[in-house]
């Protein structure tokens, strides 16, 4: 969901979050990584090198500047990644000093522990190779990008989300959270899941990669692309997705609004070359941002709930 | 004025929150096409019209049922200000998700139906507001058509909620005659009702005033985590004490009190992080306010830790080991005296005893009655004695430092939401 109603009057700038407002999202933002700094022993920081977790990254960043991200970064690897994300992915770890853990679903297909689905997605097959990396590293704080207006089940999200030994998350049983006493006891083999980003809409997160000048992989900006449509969306030709018969290929100037899995996650057409482009375009937008780009949330009227009950990000 | 509102939904079941939710946010403009194309599908697939209440009520089961189990946080946002909106539960069930929603809330929305009045769950989120000390109050009238705009029938309603309002201390309550599924007064003025002449609940919700600026207060600021980075740059010697600020304003040079040490110092440095591509440094800057995440230093080398409360000189709360206080009780193990818990004050957890439980509150009176325990969704007074001195306020004076968490050290559990009462007996 947005959060600008943009006037239909032509010419006038759409309504943009207020600096002040951003300024109250960085500082709430801060305040949780701080506590879980405080009050873990193994935190990790999921990071996909996408924008919400570029965004979470710099965040922590200014937590505990002038000192070190205190945490490690878990990255799990479809094996559909935009090369160039993951370019960035490395880049960063690189330039930061930082510490990446890497889950692969490849590694789980080679060896038989996960097998292909039907329909080529592999978003949903990253569940397990992440609960294995949780349980094997013994992190006991997972911080998610995860952003409560994307999707009617993150709504639901608390802040500090507990998930049991089978990283099951009960949507139904959650731990009421006040105030801002975020309360992170858990038993042996449990973890809480962490959403700094929970208040932050798709528009907060352009405003402020815009206001601090953060670099994003350039996927995000507009560039010619070979793409083709279907269900409405248009996707990439690559090696994990290809035209059906009667899909039509085209060059077309494209961005993207997420990344993710290259076989469901669909480009929009944009010229939006600049943050503060893509700010005006995402204000004026008819869809929300899941909707228009990922295929896998339309499987089913809870698609995003089921998974996430089984551990899913 | 914050442009930013918080707001908080709440009422019975079946008084249509989920539709009023629905209809404000469509009509609104803040769902997109894809979204309505979706609640679309579902209710034709349904064989019903378009069910407003399927926009916000995303679980298997909250749409198997028709009713919403758990908190759903939805952002929109008109030309005048954005919103944060937390729909609750009205289940007596899921209260504790009101509690939840109504924690941080500068609105709280109470749905009654025009054909039921005010019902014992009207008079627990009246209760839960007014403990909550949420600014303001919207009574929304709902399902105004379905009692044919009765102007009495309204009236009724908004009177009998005045005189709780007055009976729990809530200053504010504006009462809104609506209809969720029609769309009265809600974002459009009715028609229908000429005889209102109030604000729509939109034209109230864009113009009420947020929460209370605490900037002017005295200095709180619990300290979060100490950062040493111990490099071999200009940071070396780098000591910062990180927090957010509470109430108040912190300036450097300002003279402080570390709590529960009692020690006294000062102010030496305020510090905002600096992050370029590869780098992080620090800038000064003079002063920081209420709301704020910084970093601070101290003049002098005292020990300050997680669990510390930097306080000012000349308004310092003290500490206490015993707390008189107002829990509601969230949990359906029940509390009973002598219970050994956990307390989370602000940055500092401790074990707690619970030594007395001086009463529970009736909903039908209003009145406190003898308690031999607190069951689930009671409000209840108890006296609490603390492992560890807290640098605690009354509630009424400071939410923050005057708000606490109980924990069931066990399994981790949060059992009850508690709000420390004025003052009774000596603070150590």
């Amino acid at each position: 969901m947005r959060v600008a109603h943009v006037t239909a009057t032509i010419g006038t700038e759409p309504a943009i979050t207020t600096v002040s407002n951003l300024d109250a999202l960085e500082s709430e933002s801060i305040f949780v990584f701080r506590e879980v700094a405080a009050e873990f022993e193994r935190p990790v920081i999921l990071f996909s090198g996408g924008k919400d977790s570029i965004v979470m990254l710099h965040l922590a960043r200014k937590a505990f500047a002038p000192a070190g991200v205190p945490f490690t970064l878990l990255h799990v690897d479809t094996g559909h990644n935009f090369p160039e994300v993951l370019a960035y992915r490395d880049e960063t770890v690189a330039a930061l000093g930082l510490r990446l853990e890497v889950a692969s679903v490849e590694d789980y297909l080679a060896d038989g522990r996960l097998r292909e689905r039907s329909d080529g997605t592999r978003n949903p097959l990253q569940t397990v190779p992440l609960l294995d990396a949780i349980n094997g590293h013994k992190f006991d704080a997972v911080f998610g990008g995860g952003r409560r207006d994307e999707e009617r089940a993150r709504a639901k999200e608390r802040i500090f989300s507990l998930r049991d030994e089978f990283g099951q998350w009960d949507p139904r049983n959650q731990r009421p959270e006040l105030w801002s006493l975020y309360n992170g006891k858990h038993r042996p083999g449990e973890h809480v899941r962490v959403f700094p980003l929970s208040n932050w809409t798709e528009l907060d997160v352009w405003n402020y990669i815009s206001r601090e000048e953060i670099p994003l992989p350039s996927i995000y900006y507009a560039h010619e692309r070979d793409v083709f449509e279907r269900d409405g969306m248009l996707l990439a030709v690559g090696p994990y997705s290809q035209p059906r018969d009667g899909e039509e290929v085209g060059r077309r100037v494209v961005r993207y609004r997420t990344v993710g899995d290259m076989s469901c996650t669909g480009a929009v057409a944009s010229t939006a070359a600049s943050p503060a482009e893509v700010v005006v375009e995402v204000a004026a937008s008819e869809l929300t941002e899941r909707g228009a780009t990922r295929a896998d949330d339309r499987v089913s009227e809870a698609a995003m709930e089921d998974r996430k009950r089984e551990g899913y990000f | 004025m914050s442009t930013l509102l918080r707001l908080a939904t709440a009422g019975s079941v079946d008084d249509g929150k989920s539709t009023l939710v629905g209809r404000l946010l469509h009509d609104c403009k803040a769902i997109l096409a894809d979204q309505i194309a979706h609640v679309k599908t579902v209710s034709e697939a349904r064989g019903g019209d378009f069910d407003f209440a399927l926009l916000t009520d995303g679980l298997r089961a909250e749409r198997e049922q028709g009713i919403t189990i758990d908190v759903a946080y939805r952002y929109f946002a008109t030309d005048k200000r954005s919103f944060i909106l937390a729909d609750c539960p009205g289940h007596v069930q899921y209260t504790r998700n009101t509690v939840t929603g109504a924690s941080t809330a500068d609105v709280v929305i109470i749905l009654v139906d025009a054909r039921h009045g005010v019902l014992e769950q009207t008079r627990r989120h009246l209760a839960v507001a007014g403990l909550l000390r949420v600014p303001h109050v919207v009574l929304a009238v709902n399902k105004i058509d379905l009692v044919g705009y009765d102007e009495a029938v309204f009236k009724g309603i908004a009177k009998d909620v005045a005189q709780l309002a007055d009976q729990l201390g809530i200053a504010d309550v504006q009462a809104v005659p609506v209809s969720a599924l029609v769309g009265d007064n809600v974002v459009e003025r009715s028609a229908a009702t000429s005889w209102y002449d109030g604000p729509t609940l939109l034209e109230y919700l864009e113009n009420a005033s947020g929460r209370t600026d605490v900037s002017g207060q005295p200095l709180r600021f619990p300290v979060q985590y100490v950062i040493r980075p111990q490099t071999d740059d200009e940071y070396r010697d780098y000591r910062g004490y990180t927090g957010t600020v509470a109430s108040g304003t912190v300036s450097v040079g300002d003279q402080v009190v570390v709590l529960p040490a009692g020690r006294r110092t000062s102010i030496a440095g305020i510090d905002r992080p600096v992050v370029g591509a590869t780098a992080t440094a620090v800038a000064e800057r003079p002063s920081a306010v209420a709301g704020e995440a910084v970093t601070v230093r101290l003049a002098d080398d005292i020990d300050v830790a997680r669990g510390s409360v930097i306080v000012a000189a000349d308004a310092s709360p003290g500490t206490r080991r015993e707390l008189s206080a107002t829990v509601c009780w969230l949990s359906d193990r029940p509390l009973t005296v002598g219970a050994r818990l956990l307390i989370k004050h602000t940055t500092t957890t401790a074990q707690a005893i619970v030594t007395r439980i001086d009463g529970a509150l009736d909903l039908d009176t209003l009145g406190v009655i003898d308690a031999a325990g607190l069951d689930l969704n009671d409000i209840g007074k108890v006296q609490l004695k603390i492992a560890a001195p807290l640098a605690a306020d009354p509630y009424a004076r400071n939410t923050i430092t005057g708000s606490f968490l109980l924990i069931d050290a066990h399994d981790g559990w949060t059992l009850a939401a508690g709000m420390i009462d004025e003052a009774e007996g000596e603070p150590l």
